[in-house]
Formats: structure tokens, sequence, C-alpha cells
């Protein structure tokens, strides 16, 4: 089954409507809940005020202070309050809550709430943030700065012949899973709480509710999510506090479900970006002889996963290239908007855009064909990161080299290709871009070894659970996993069951995120098959040449037979300190081409063709994986053009409805292939590697690739939607 | 008011206020969830029906409309994943979070009865007002173009 296409085993239920997302869950007398937010980045809370004369008798109403425990929804550092004691910090933070045994009356109470507060300045520029006189956190507005030194960039640039500088920026981006954010919380018999919902990590959600409820008599259960990308990351341990809290209070089973206004406007978007290159080039050769590098980041009014994201942002910085002086630093800064979190790419898209990007202008100004400059500096086997990492496998090469070889067999001009057959008469212009990515899966450095994910295999009867507290939000974990443990057995699938994703049940096997659950998390899942075949051998006796199966068909005792495995940890040093050692356990890669016409009129972008060819190790199933390249793809390709998260004055996302914030459909997607090179990877499962987040990493620098293609116009911020490419082609026009 | 439409084949006769929304009434009166709700204003197309055959959002749709109509849901459509239209779906694996599936297989149906031989243009046009976030639509639009070609091979 591993490396064959496979359907999905929750498929059926998908295709039939009968998978239950959390508010499809039917549930006896659930009263709803709604938040109380701010309109204003920042004040001084002074009071919440109750109409008067609206009867509150069958509502229950929540603020701070009926936190039994710490306001806080801890997850680095304790600043984000559950609720809104004194200080307001961005617009749409959650204030009070309140609960009613209908939407309507909820909905309608919520209307008789004001809130009084003296407004203070705010600050909304992250360029101003750091050090502002305004402060959010901290001394100095800083959440986390990291840093790589690599070689003596001051010798690089004292002795450099071209020195070559830009900036780049990349902005919001809102993750769009199609299922709103949703919470429910029921009370249990023990007087504590189940809570139940859409989520890629319950046991972020175990670990923060402690603090917040005062008590452990709590578990969190995941149901069908109905897709996440990060964005269902952080964000449900606030929303789960409010339900648990709204629960507590009323002795109600309460459910939360955002409508899509108050998810856009209220949730963790990508951070925005601010980079900074400059570069020390061979003008002849076209060499990388340094490159210095800030990023400055935009991590909203709280921390969150802000840190991870700089750090990750920072590792990718430099590129797919390789070059002996390297200095990048970034810094991740406060403002007072809603805080930006977890993203598919979590920080690689934007500097990996830039680099992109800064190669692009290097090969403009000194005169090199763009394909050509990547081909000079491209990372070859045995050559050492930024961080010291030395690459073990000539991947970068192979991924690039199938690029070039689509590139020749499909010249741009040619139409060989299946899209939006768009009959409107045009004045059309194409453009081919291409460009290179790496991608480091799991925690960074040696934390998967220091983390020691944990996952159970059960033999019950005749089938065999899998207990794990990653998730499947739509990318496919609830049929490889079962895959996995099938194939370790020699099993059936149908014999293989995924357990409950209960944290009263499975053991932490860390979030579902940063490409890690298949290659890290599969990987224990694996090991926890192993250690079946060998708690059974043990039990009932080992005979030679027995199949796992046969073995269950002898086995006598009825008991359930659990085993539990943590991951073995792998060969990665890190000094976390200095940023040196093997950042993550390997890297991926991946090579985009894309081409697009572009309207030299409406500045309308139509994407026509995307190739990827990507190392993604052994895909398990390469369908599910062909799937996860096209979709990261696609939505990259809308950061990149209609995406705009339109920012107002008091910081707040002003389009937020799928009216005007614009997704691509089907039209809007190009024709997509994807190449994958399916060389085993020694730490993962099967050989596989982490690929989730990839996609995302590469589009987006493609497409300004191919628009200057096309047109000549250099754009290097995005979006780089319609109204900016008109600007500039009108720029251009009333120069000549 | 009372309204009566056919619902998968039955009729049904209930009390509603004019103005309730299909979803609604689909998923809090009638139990069929399959049906979902994404966005509440016409533009994802999660909450896609088939009225009288063709593909409506059921967001948009006020129960005083559905009087005498015929409603298909995605419960409607086979209980057993074995419409031609969801075994494609599931054989190309155009389902991911599943979210928008209901939607798409819905709206897909609906298309290949009106155009059976069509274009994947065509197809990509047709299923435009379903959003789908997580596969990039090619195994969608594969799903559905494979699934015209069976049929017509089948005539």
């Amino acid at each position: 089954m591993i490396g064959q296409d496979f359907q999905r085993l929750d498929g059926p239920a998908k295709v039939t409507g009968q998978a239950r997302y959390l508010d499809d869950i039917p549930i006896a007398n659930c009263w709803y809940g709604v938040t109380i937010r701010s309109s204003v980045p920042h004040a001084k809370l002074i009071g919440i005020d109750r109409d008067p004369d609206f009867d509150w008798s069958n509502i229950t109403f929540v603020t701070a202070d009926d936190i039994p425990g710490e306001n806080c929804v801890f997850l680095n550092t304790p600043d984000q309050p559950v609720l809104v004691k004194d200080e307001i910090r961005h617009v749409a933070e959650p204030v009070a809550l309140l609960a009613a045994p209908s939407r309507e009356l909820a909905l309608e109470a919520r209307k008789h709430v004001t809130l009084r507060y003296e407004e203070c300045e705010a600050l909304l520029d992250f360029e101003q943030s750091k050090g502002n006189q305004i402060k959010i956190f901290g001394d100095n507005n800083v959440f986390a700065k990291a840093e790589i030194r690599h070689g003596d960039i001051d010798a690089a640039f004292a002795n450099a012949e071209c020195i070559i500088e830009g900036d780049y920026y990349t902005s919001h981006q809102e993750q769009l899973y199609l299922e709103p954010q949703g919470i429910c919380a029921k009370p249990r018999e023990d007087g504590g709480i189940t809570i139940f919902g859409s989520m890629q990590c319950p046991y972020y959600i175990q670990n923060a509710l402690g603090r917040i409820l005062g008590h452990e008599r709590f578990n969190v259960v995941q149901t069908t999510t109905g897709g996440a990308f990060g964005g269902k990351e952080e964000y449900p341990s606030i929303l789960s506090a409010h339900a648990a809290l709204l629960c507590m209070k009323s002795g109600q089973t309460v459910k939360m479900i955002y409508r899509r206004d108050e998810d856009l406007l209220a949730t963790t978007k990508r951070h925005p970006c601010k980079a900074h290159y400059k570069t020390a080039v061979d003008p002849k050769t076209g060499k990388l002889l340094a490159i210095d590098v800030s990023l400055l980041f935009d991590a909203g009014a709280y921390n969150t996963l802000s840190p991870v994201v700089n750090s990750r942002g920072v590792l990718h910085a430099a590129g797919p290239y390789y070059c002996p002086n390297v200095h990048i630093i970034g810094e991740m800064v406060a403002t007072h908007t809603p805080p930006n979190g977890a993203f598919r790419g979590f920080g690689a898209p934007q500097s990996l855009f830039a680099i992109e990007r800064h190669l692009d202008r290097i090969a403009r100004e000194l005169h090199f064909d763009p394909i050509e400059l990547r081909n000079i500096n491209l990372f070859h086997q045995g050559q050492e990161t930024p961080t010291g990492q030395v690459l073990k496998a000539p991947l970068a090469e192979a991924v690039w080299k199938s690029a070039l070889d689509f590139a020749a067999e499909h010249p741009k001009d040619s139409d060989d290709f299946d899209c939006n057959a768009d009959d409107t008469p045009r004045r059309l212009a194409r453009g081919r871009g291409m460009v290179v990515g790496w991608h480091g899966a799991g925690f960074t450095g040696n934390g998967e070894s220091i983390f020691k994910a944990k996952s159970d295999v059960e033999l019950n009867g005749r089938d065999v659970y899998i207990f794990t507290g990653s998730i499947d939000m739509g990318q496919g974990l609830d049929s490889v996993f079962p895959a996995i443990v099938a194939d370790t057995l020699g099993l059936p699938i149908e014999r293989v069951h995924m357990g409950p994703h209960d944290t009263a049940q499975v053991p932490n096997s860390g979030p579902t995120a940063a490409s890690r659950s298949t290659m890290v998390v599969g990987a224990v899942v694996k090991k926890a098959a192993e250690n079946l075949i060998e708690a059974l051998k043990a039990e009932i006796g080992a005979s030679d040449g027995e199949t796992f199966a046969q073995m269950v068909d002898r086995r006598q005792n009825t008991a359930p037979l659990r085993v539990r495995a943590q991951y073995p940890g792998d060969s990665a040093v890190w000094d976390r300190d200095l940023y040196r050692g093997d950042a993550y356990p390997d890297y991926a890669w991946i090579s985009v081409l894309v081409d697009l016409d572009v309207d030299l009129d409406t500045g309308e972008i139509l994407f026509r063709r995307l190739f990827q060819s990507a190392d993604a190790g052994v895909c398990l199933n390469p369908q599910s994986v062909r799937g996860q390249f096209e979709g990261g793809a696609l939505q990259a390709l809308g950061w990149s053009h209609s995406e705009h998260v339109i920012v107002g004055q008091n910081g707040a996302m002003r389009n937020n409805h799928l009216t005007d914030y614009i997704i691509p459909t089907s039209l809007d997607a190009p024709d997509m292939s994807v190449d994958l090179k399916n060389i085993p990877f020694e730490s993962g499962p099967f050989g596989a590697k982490g690929m989730g987040e990839m996609p995302h990493d590469c589009p987006a620098a493609a497409v300004a690739q191919a628009i200057e293609d096309a047109t000549g116009i250099v754009l290097d911020e995005l979006p780089m939607n319609p109204e900016a490419i008109v600007a500039k082609l009108l720029a251009r026009s009333e120069k000549e | 008011m009372r309204i009566q439409f056919e619902l998968n084949g039955q009729p049904v006769e209930i009390d509603q206020p004019p103005m309730a929304r299909l979803v609604d009434v689909l998923r809090i009166e009638l139990g069929l969830t399959g049906t979902k709700e994404g966005c509440g204003e016409g533009e994802c197309g999660a909450c896609t029906v088939l009225m009288n055959g063709e593909a409506v959002n059921s967001c948009l749709l006020p129960i005083c409309q559905v009087q005498g109509a015929s409603i298909t849901t995605i419960e409607g459509l086979g209980q057993m994943a074995d419409h031609p239209m969801q075994k494609s779906f599931l054989e190309h694996g155009a389902v991911q979070c599943g979210f928008c599936t209901p939607g798409l297989i819905l709206s897909s149906t609906a298309f290949l009865k009106e155009n059976p031989n069509p274009t994947r243009a065509e197809i990509r046009r047709a299923l435009a007002g379903n959003l789908c976030r997580c596969t990039g639509y090619q195994k969608i639009i594969n799903a559905v173009y494979d699934e015209a070609f069976a049929k017509g091979e089948e005539k």
C-alpha cells in the first residue's frame, strides 16, 4: 500500500455528507456563545455596560473577573489575556462573552452590551515599533530576535567589487480554511469539561486550559476539521478557553462558531515581512560572495508562535544557494493589531520570496539570465548551509534539473495546457518564472529529539487502533497512519483504525504543524507497530515465520494489548544560542515553473501552467502528496496576486468577507503538474520526508519573475494585484 | 408559513418563517448536515444544493421560494458513496478536508447533466462558484472530466 496511490479512508464519509464537522454534531440543549470585542486598537477599559432594559435572566455573561485561574493563554510567553481586564491592545480583542439558549438570543444580547474605554495612541506601523515610546511588549517591543553568522561578511564586503541591495515586502494572508473556527465545551459528570471542535493541536489546548481553569478535569477532542493551514494551530486555545468559561458559569453545553466575518476579523494571519538584502557578487562569474539580510516581521499585539516563525524565516533567508559569508538577522515586533500566527510555511514563504526576488535583481543589474544565475549558485551536495549544516544529497540540483527539462519540453509560448479558456479579446503578454526553494521539516535543530513525540498502537480483538495527538485537517493523516501500521504489521488496512483524537486517550505527539506529522510522528507510529509485534510475540511466544495476523488468530487473551513508542531521535546536532549546526533533521527541495499571461490593460494575471518538481523523500501516498503540492501552490498564487488583506486605520481587516477577500477559484487556477523524486530519507518512515508547507514557499517569487519576463515590470511587494501592475504600467507609459 | 416541497425524492411539509434560509431549514430543522455553511453570503458554494436540478446557494435562498420545488442535497445523491460522481472524486483524490466536497459534487453533477461532453475549460467555468482551499482544483477537474468521459463511453 505504502508508496502507491490509495483512497483516503475518510473519503466515503466526506463525499456522502456523513462526515460530522463541529456544527454538524447534534447536541441536545446546546447553548450558543458569542464574543464581545473591542472596536479600537489601544485603550484603557473603563467599563462593560449591560443595557438595564434588556432581559438578562436567561443569559450567562463572562468577563475577566470570572476566570478562576490565570488570565493568560500560555504559549511562549504569558502576555495574551483570555479576556481583556484593563488594557485593550488590538481591535477585535475579546473583552467579554455571553451565552444563551439560542443563537438568535445570544446575538441579540450582544447588541445590548457597550464597552466604555479611554482611547490611547496606537502603534500600528510595524516599521515604527522597535524602540517606540508606545510600549506593547518588554522594553523595546521586540518579541523575538534570531541571528546567524557564517564566514566573515565584513571582509567580504570590504573586498567586494560589486554590492547589490534591495528591499522586499510580503503581506498578510488569511488561511481561509472553509470550515470557520469553532469549539464546543460540554460539562462532564465529574464536574470537568470536554472541549471538542475544529483544531490542529489538541495538546496546545490541553496545556493552556489548566492554568486558565485552575483545574485539570478536562479533555480535548478534535472533530473532523475542515481545513486549517496553520490557522487552527494556536487560535483554538483562546476559543476553547472562552467556551469553557461560558460552560463553567452556565452549567450548559456551549458552542461557539465564528461567522466568516468574525473569523477574518479576529483570527491569526500570515505575518507581514519587510526584508532588506545586501549582497556581494562577483560580477564576472555571478557567484554570491556575501549575503547580509535583515528581516522584520509584524507579530501583532501578542507573541503567540511568532518567535518560531521568526526563526524559520531566518533559517531559510539565504535560500537554496551556496554562499561562504552570511549574516541574517530577524526580528519580530509588536503592533496594536490582531496577532499574526501560524500559516503554512511559517516564515519561510516570506524570506524565500525576498531571496528569489533579490537573485532576479542581481541578474538584472549584472545582465545575467535569472536561470543561469541560479545554475551558478545553487547548493551542491557536500556544501555547507549558513548554519554549517552539510548537505548530504544532490537534491537541489535534482529538482532544478527537472524544471529545466520541463521548460525545454514546454516552451512558454506553447499552449499545451488546460486552463481557463477566456474568450475575451485582451492584449496579453506571456511570461515564465522559474525559481527554486528549500524547506526544513520538523522542529528546529534537535527539537524533535528533545521533545520525543509519543504515540500508541493497540490490538483490540482482531483489529489494531492508533492513538496519537496528531490530527487530520484534510492533509490525509488519518489515512497515512493506518497505511503505515497496516504495512508494518502486514495487515489489510480494513483492520487498522484511528482511535479517537481525545487527549484523555492519546499521548502527546506534538502539534500538527511544521510538516512534521508524517516524517516524525509517522516514524513513531511505525515504531509503535513494531513494538506491538514484539509485545505480542512476548505474550504468546514467537514461532518462526509466523505473521502478525497469524499470531493474532492464535491469541487466546481478549484483553486489549497496547504499546507505546516515542521518537527515537535523529542525528541533528544544534546549538540554539549560536544558531549553528543542523537546523533541521533535513531539508526538502522544490523547483517551480509558472507560465502566465498579463493583461496589459487591466493588470489581471491569467495563470496558465504551474510545474513543481519536489524532493519529499518517499511519498507514502503519491496522490495525496500531489494534492498537497497542487493545493499549496494555488494558495501561494492567491497570496501573490488576488488576496489582499486591507488594513484600516484602526488596524482591522476591512475586507473581512469572501466577497472582497478574493481566493482563487477553478477559473484562476493554472494547469498543474507535479514531479516527485521519491528518494528515501533515512530517518523518515519508509523514507518519507515532511512536505506539507513547502508548496507555499516558491510560487509567489515565480509569479514576480514571470510578470517581469512578460512586461519588464519589476514588483518586489505583495500582493502583485491588478492595481499594482496597472500602476507600474501607467508609470512606464507616462515616462515614455 | 406552510411550505411543501420535494426533498431527495420525498414530499416534505414544514412550517417556517418565509425568510428562513434553506440552509438552516435543511441543517437545523431537517438534520441534513451534509450541506455546509462556509460564508453565508453566496461566495463559497459549500451550501450548494440542487433546486429543480440546478445548483443554487442554499444560504441565499429563502424557504418561501422553495415552495413546490424539488431539492436534492448530498444525502439524496447516495449514502453508500456509490454515485458515479462520488466515486470519481474518491478515485481521483479530489477530497481533502471535505468541507467543500458536497457542494462541488452537486455542482458537478448538475453541470454534467446539462453538458455531458464538456471541455476542461467548461468544467472550470461551471465550478467557479464553489471554493476549495485544499486541492488547487486540479484533481476535482480531473474527476469531473473523467466522469464525463466514462459516462460518454457507456452511452
